[in-house]
This record gives structure tokens, sequence and C-alpha cells, in this order.
């Protein structure tokens, strides 16, 4: 194995990793806050992909469809929460069953409306081509996944430690029934970070539409990828999302690229080690 | 050991013979620390067999966090506790269950959907072999019920033997919660606060069942209502911020300054 | 006990009556069913009875249907041998797994299951030298069992599914009436009160889950010699939330619920499924419809009531 091909490899796995952190830091937060794991997240992303894509074919903005897919599914994510998740407050197994109904639903809807073809977003022309550093070339969409899951990582990152929304939020985190007690607005907070979580999915969907593809039962292919990030790393942690999503990110990557027919189980395996020394993940909060 | 031998009766040392003069509970420079706040700080403790020993101390003072780490609920930061002589610093709360140690929860912890016998029927199997028995049905182990019945009998509930603990009275909820503590005939017994939530009427019908229990066993008990507290036990600690401050009879403690200013003046 | 047994007897009896008398479309569809309900039990044993919410199922049911599809198709196993391995390899794929997902509870286990599931259904998907992959392993035969009647009918194979479900049912029946599993009761409803009464609750926990899972891979093996195929399908995520909206809709904590709860989704998806593709979206709707407007009784019995 040439150097180039770890370089490669390990480049592909931040990338990847960098998706995945997208998808997993609305679900840990929205874990954090709530307190139920939200199935639909998956279907969020596919959701979010299928968006982005009809938009690309309308207006052939790839911007337009990070934006309307952001909103598009971010209401769906409010509706979703405040019509029929509201209902079950404080029943958290009830909500996570309710939120399997409901990716069901989506999954055959996408089914409906786009039909059950893969498509593939096409990506605007200053993102194709590679980017050469040192002599190794890295494709730039990869490059602008990176940046994106970057700049959204420092943002919410910025948000939650310096913005008195993030200190609410935390403190929700913390402890919901104190923050109630101290006056914070705990059932809008969470349905801002329900809808948050939404508009994260929804736009790695778009970007990930353009080089995984959109594709019937992306929603249930990717969601254990974001449960063994969230697992990994912690539920309701933003670090542990981050150092979770890069982990299964290199790990996926190695373990496709080494032992193609083994490839869950690499994923596995780590996900069975950690959680064998930390049962609650490696910055995991009860 | 006469009852012991018989199949599928718990053994414990209520029915064996303990020897006078052990002690039943040590605690050894106890501590535990949730990050920054100390809950315990180096709590020493000497319970004789046979002493009922009243825990008593202001909201917050650590008392049932203590319960806790002598439970195995809590494992400890530092120091060591000893049950009859064994190290049980390190086991989890069914092997201490094991050795003869039983428990209340200040907050009613049963089991809901199931009747008062069906509660009772799960705490007389706690230490019991027939537990593990898969494909024989609970009707096959008459001896289970019986115990589980005579359980109830000795907390006043044999009437109410099918009804749905969810059903039940707070008070006799409480009654119930003390009656699985003592099916399994336990050495020590850790009481966490048996009145809590009761009634003047039903506090004085606990505090008699208190009274009645078997003299041979050691018993802490938690109390918030002094009166009580001091009537069924002879010896005190005080516990404040985690600390103990006060440890002797209860004539003792009553007159110790550091306590009268502790309940009074603060 | 003896009146649990009396109807299920009663129940079975009028099955074997009916069978002969049915065409061969509801036959098949009443087989099926009765797959699906042993599927179903086994999870209500984990679910309903233990409270342990588990979302990956599907893989122990499709690794028993696999190896009964490999032992049978490429080794030429008899029906002891593949029943046999089909049991030893959804038990020790629960061993395994729930080594693993036991020391999480609630929202942790649920996620910890559904991945594991999707570990099984990547490598039904992937290891195409051992499972063929996307194409599945066709061909299964119908057992040999030396009876007089070929079990490719039917109508023997009904009476062959009967039996087996009859067998399941006796044995989960035995179980939860058990000292055993009064314990598993206990621990749904508090675990630090089983664990202050000396009850060593992983332990207990982690035999509910093994047991479940080998009763799973039994339904998995039978569905094997029913299909005569089997997929990556039966492993998928989507097979373990059928299971779970079974025994949810059907009324955890019974085994009689889930059973009746999966001939209901059974025969709903057969019947829909002549009428629109939209299967999943109705079986969504249908769930969200339950869970808001059935009574307390049907979440309030997830958290904790039947028994």
């Amino acid at each position: 194995m040439s150097s180039e091909f770890w370089i490669a490899q390990t480049f592909n796995g931040i990338s990847y990793g960098a998706l995945l952190f997208l998808l997993a830091s609305g679900l840990s937060l929205i874990f954090g806050v709530m307190r139920i794991v939200n199935l639909a997240h998956g279907s969020y992303f596919m959701l979010g992909g299928y968006v982005g894509l009809s938009i690309v074919w309308r207006t052939g903005s790839f911007t337009a469809a990070l934006v309307a897919a952001a909103v598009a599914v971010g209401l769906i994510g409010i509706g979703m929460e405040r019509l029929f998740l509201q209902r079950l407050a404080g029943q958290t197994l009830g909500q996570v069953l309710m939120t399997i109904g409901f990716a069901l639903i989506f999954q055959d809807l996408a089914l409906l409306i786009w039909g059950g073809d893969p498509y593939t977003i096409p990506a605007p022309k200053i993102l194709q081509g590679v980017v050469r550093v040192r002599g190794s070339s890295f494709p730039t969409y990869r490059v602008f996944i990176v940046l994106v899951a970057l700049l959204v990582g420092i943002l919410l990152w910025l948000a939650l430690e310096r913005t008195r929304a993030g200190a609410m939020i935390r403190a929700a985190v913390d402890d919901g029934e104190m923050a109630r007690g101290i006056g914070i607005n705990v059932p809008m907070i969470s349905l801002a970070v329900f809808a948050l979580g939404a508009c994260l999915a929804a736009l790695g969907g778009v970007i990930g539409g353009a080089f995984l593809g959109v594709f019937p039962g992306a929603d249930f292919e990717v969601l254990p990828y974001a449960f063994v990030v969230v697992i990994v790393g912690g539920l309701g942690s933003l670090p542990g999302a981050m150092v979770g999503s890069l982990l299964v990110g290199l790990l996926d990557n190695f373990g496709k690229a080494l032992f193609p027919e083994l490839s869950y189980f690499t994923l596995f395996a780590p996900m069975a080690v950690i959680l064998a020394l930390r049962p609650t993940g490696l910055f995991g909060r009860l | 050991m006469g009852e012991g031998a018989r199949e599928g009766t718990p053994v414990t040392a209520a029915a064996a013979g303990s020897r006078e003069g052990s002690v039943a509970l040590r605690l050894d420079r106890v501590s535990r620390s949730f990050g920054g706040l100390v809950a315990a700080h180096d709590v020493d403790l000497v319970v004789p067999q046979g002493e009922r020993r009243a825990v008593i101390g202001p909201n917050g003072a650590g008392k049932t966090t203590l319960f806790n780490l002598i439970a195995g609920e809590l494992t400890v930061s530092s120091g060591a506790i000893h049950l009859f002589d064994e190290e049980i610093t390190g086991l989890p709360p069914h092997r201490r269950a094991g050795l003869g140690l039983a428990r209340t929860f200040q907050i009613t912890n049963l089991f809901p959907s199931l009747s008062a016998l069906e509660n009772c029927l799960l705490a007389v199997q706690g230490l019991d072999r027939a537990k593990f028995a898969m494909l024989r049905p609970l009707e096959r182990f008459p001896h289970l019920r019986a115990q589980a019945l005579h359980t109830l009998r000795a907390v006043g509930l044999d009437g109410r033997a099918a009804v749905p603990v969810r059903n039940l009275s707070h008070g006799e909820q409480r009654q119930l919660e003390i009656g699985l503590a003592l099916a399994a005939r336990p050495r020590l017994l850790l009481l966490d606060e048996p009145t809590a939530g009761l009634s003047p009427g039903e506090s004085r019908l606990m505090a008699d069942l208190l009274r009645r229990l078997d003299p041979a066993m050691t018993v802490l008990i938690i109390e918030h209502d002094m009166d009580i507290a001091l009537e069924i036990a002879g010896h005190v600690t005080v516990l404040h911020y985690g600390r103990v401050i006060a440890d002797g009879s209860r004539e003792d403690v009553k007159s110790d300054p550091l306590v009268r200013e502790i309940y009074l003046g603060a | 006990m003896g009146r649990r047994a009396i109807w299920a007897c009663l129940v079975g009896a009028l099955l074997a009556i009916v069978a002969p008398l049915l065409p061969a479309y509801p036959l098949t569809l009443l087989t099926q069913a009765l797959i699906a309900a042993m599927l179903a039990m086994s999870l209500d044993l984990l679910l309903g009875y233990t409270g342990l919410p588990s979302l990956g199922h599907a893989a122990y049911f499709g690794v028993g249907a696999y190896a009964v599809a490999i032992l049978a198709t490429g080794r030429q196993v008899g029906f002891a041998g593949c029943l046999v391995g089909g049991l030893l390899a959804a038990g020790i794929t629960a061993a395994v797994f729930g080594l693993l997902a036991i020391r999480a509870t609630g929202t942790y286990f649920l996620m910890i299951t559904l991945a594991l599931g999707m570990v099984i259904w990547g490598l039904a998907f992937r290891w195409v030298s051992l499972t063929q992959g996307d194409n599945g392993i066709s061909g299964v035969p119908r057992p040999e069992l030396g009876l007089p009647w070929s079990l490719s009918g039917p109508l023997p194979f009904f009476y062959l599914t009967l039996v087996a479900a009859m067998v399941a049912w006796a044995l989960l029946t035995l179980l939860v009436t058990s000292p055993f599993g009064l314990g598993l009761v206990g621990i749904r409803e508090s675990e630090s009160r089983m664990r202050a009464l000396g009850y060593n609750v992983w332990w207990h926990k982690y035999l509910a889950f093994v047991i479940s899972g080998t009763i799973a891979g039994f339904a998995g093996v039978f569905w094997a010699y029913y299909n005569g195929f089997v997929s990556p399908v039966d492993t998928q995520l989507v097979t373990s939330v059928e299971a779970l909206l079974m025994v949810a809709l059907g009324g955890p904590g019974t085994l009689v619920g889930p059973a009746v709860g999966a001939a209901l989704i059974v025969f709903l998806k057969n019947f829909i499924s002549v009428y629109t593709k939209r299967w999943l979206l109705i079986l969504g709707a249908v769930y969200i419809g339950a869970i808001l407007f059935a009574p307390r009784g049907l979440l309030g019995a997830l958290g904790r009531g039947r028994r």
C-alpha cells in the first residue's frame, strides 16, 4: 500500500465523516434536549436530497437547492414536532416509535414522488475537479464537504457557548426540569433544536446527494451510521458528535477499502470496544 | 439451621445464629464525590449487631447518599465498607443482598402493575435458586407463595394481596416497601424515611411495625420525624454536609451543642 | 397456566379443522401469519415482559433463515440439521450481540439493537460469497420428513408450521409463567428494586435476550422453508419495525396480543397490496394513529402494564 493510498483513504474517511457530522450533530442535540432518538432523521437526510434534486433540475442552482431543502425539511420537522410529537410530551418511547411511523411514511412518499431510480445531484462547476496539495490531488467536492462541516461545527459551537440561546439549549440538555424551573421555555427550545437538526440533516442530504447519490433506502442506509456516531460520541454532546463522525468516517472508509465483504463489521467492532469501556459513549452523559 | 435445609428457603443469617457482639456494619473513611460536590466525606461508622441506629441530619446532609453507598447503588470514591466482617466495598447491590443486606427506598420503589402478592413473591425469590426456573410455573413453588403471604401478613397487608400496587394507598405502599425488604430475612436493614408522606395515624402504625422487627436484626433508619427516629433507635449518627458531626446515644446527641445549633440555630 | 393451555389447544384445533376447507391462498397467508406470530411472540418476551425495546429483531430471524437456506441448498442438509443449524446460528448471534446491547437501557438499547440489526443486514448484503448478496438464496426445498404427505403442498406445510407455532407458544408461556418470567416483569418495572432484592439484573436480561433471539431464529427457519427464498430483505430494518409494530399494536406483555397483531399485519399487508403499492405509507399512518389515539393501555403497557 503506497502512501498515496493511505493519504487518499484518510482524506476520504475525513470527508465522509464530515458529511456524517451534519447528520449526527442534529441527532445528538435533539436527544440532548428532548431525550428522544429521532428515527426519521435519515428520512430528513433523504428528503433533503430529493428536494435538492428537484430544485437543481428546475433552476440549475446548487445554492437554491441547499436553501430550499433546508427550509422544506425544516418545516416538515416543525410540523412533525408540533403537531404530533408534542402530544406525547414526556412519553419518550412513544415519541421514538412515532418517529418510526413517520420514517415509513416518508420513505413511501419519496418512492411515490420521485420513483425508484437512483439519481445524483449535479455538483456546481466550481466544485468539480481536484485540488492539488503537495503532489496529491483531492477531489474539490470532498474538500468542500469538509469545509462546510467545519463551518457548521464552529458555528454550532459558538452558538452553544457564546449566545444566550445556546446557553438555554445547554441548560435544557443539562437538566430540562431545572431549566423549566428558571423560566426557560423548554418546549420552544425543543422545537428549535428539532428544526435545526432537520435543516442540518437536509443540508447533509443535498451535499451527500452529489457524491453518494439520492435513492430509495438512503434513509435507512445512513441512519445506522448516524447512530454509531452518536453512540460512540455520546448522546447530547457536540464534541462527541465531532469526534464520533471523524472516527466512524475513517473506520468505515478503511473498512470498505481493506475488507469490502465485512464493511459493516469493521464499524461494529470498534463500536463494541468503545461501548465495552464506556457504556455512555466517549463524551456521553446519561 | 433446620429451616435452611428445606428446598428453596433463603438462607440468611437471621435464621442462622450470629455472634453476639459482632459488628454488623463498618464504614472506614468512606467518601464519595460527584465532580466537585462532596456528598460524603471521611465517614466512619460502626454499627454493632442488633443495634437500632438512626441517621439524621438536615436536608442535603448526605443521608440517602450514605445509604446508596452502603447498599451498593453508588460506588465509593474512597474508603471501605464491611458487612459482618466481610468487605463489600466493590460488590454490586445484588451481591450485598445475598450477604444479608436489605433496604427500602425513600421514594416508593415497587412494581406498580403487579399485585402486592406478586411484589412479595419477587422479594422472596430474590435469594432463592428458584428464580432461575424457566420451565415450571410459579404454582409449582408453593413455599414461595407461602413465604410471600407470610410477609404480607407481617406488614398487615394480607387482605390486599391481589390488589395491583398502583391501586394501593400511599400508606399501604410504604408498608409494602418494608415488606419487600423483610421478605428475605435480612441481617442488616436500611430504612430510608419509612414514614415519608404518611399521615400521623399511618406514621403511628408504621412505628408499631418497626418496633416489632426482629431484635436480632440490625437496623439503620433515616428519618425526618425526630420523635419516631428517637423512639425506635437507641443510637444516633448525625450527618451534616456529608460529614459525621455527632455519634452516640440519643441522650448524648440530644444534648450535643453542635447538633442543637444545626437543628435549632440554622 | 391450565386455562391458557385449554384455550391454545382450542385455537389450534380450530385452525387444524378449518385448514383443509380453505383455498390455497388464504392457507398460505395463515401459514405466514403463524410464522410472523412466532417472531412477534419472541420479541414480546424482550419488549413486553422485560421492557427492552429491540429494533433489530429481524437480525436473528434472518440469521435463522439464512442458515437454513445455506445449509439446505449448499450442503443438502436435512430438516433436523437445518433446524439445529438455524437455532444455533441465531442463538450465537444473540449471545454475541447481547453482550453488547444489554449494557444499555432504554434509548441506547434501541439504537444499539438497530445498529446491530443493520450489521447483519450489511453482512447479508455484502458477504456475497456466503449469502449471494442482493440476489438472495433461492431454491430452498421443503423439508423431507419421511411422512406419507409431501410438504410441498400448502396444507401439509401449514400443519407443520402449526405444530411449530404451538411449540413456540408453549415454550414461551412456560417461560413467562415461571419464576424467571416474573423476574423479567420485575426488571421491567424497577431494575433498582430488583438489584436490591438480590437479582443479577444483567444476567437475567441477557438470558431473556438470547432466548428471545433464538426463538426469532426458530421463526426464521420456518420462513426459509415456507418461502423457499431468503434475501437481505428478511434482515432489514423495515422487518424489525414490522415486528415491533406487531407487538405494540397487539398488546405487549401478553404473548397472545402480539400473535394476533402479527396475523393482523400479515393479512392487512397482503390485502392492501392487492389494491395499492403504498403498504409502508399505510402501515406508518396506522401506527401513528394507534399511538395517538389508542388508550393509554397501549403505550402505558410499553412502560409498565400488561403481565
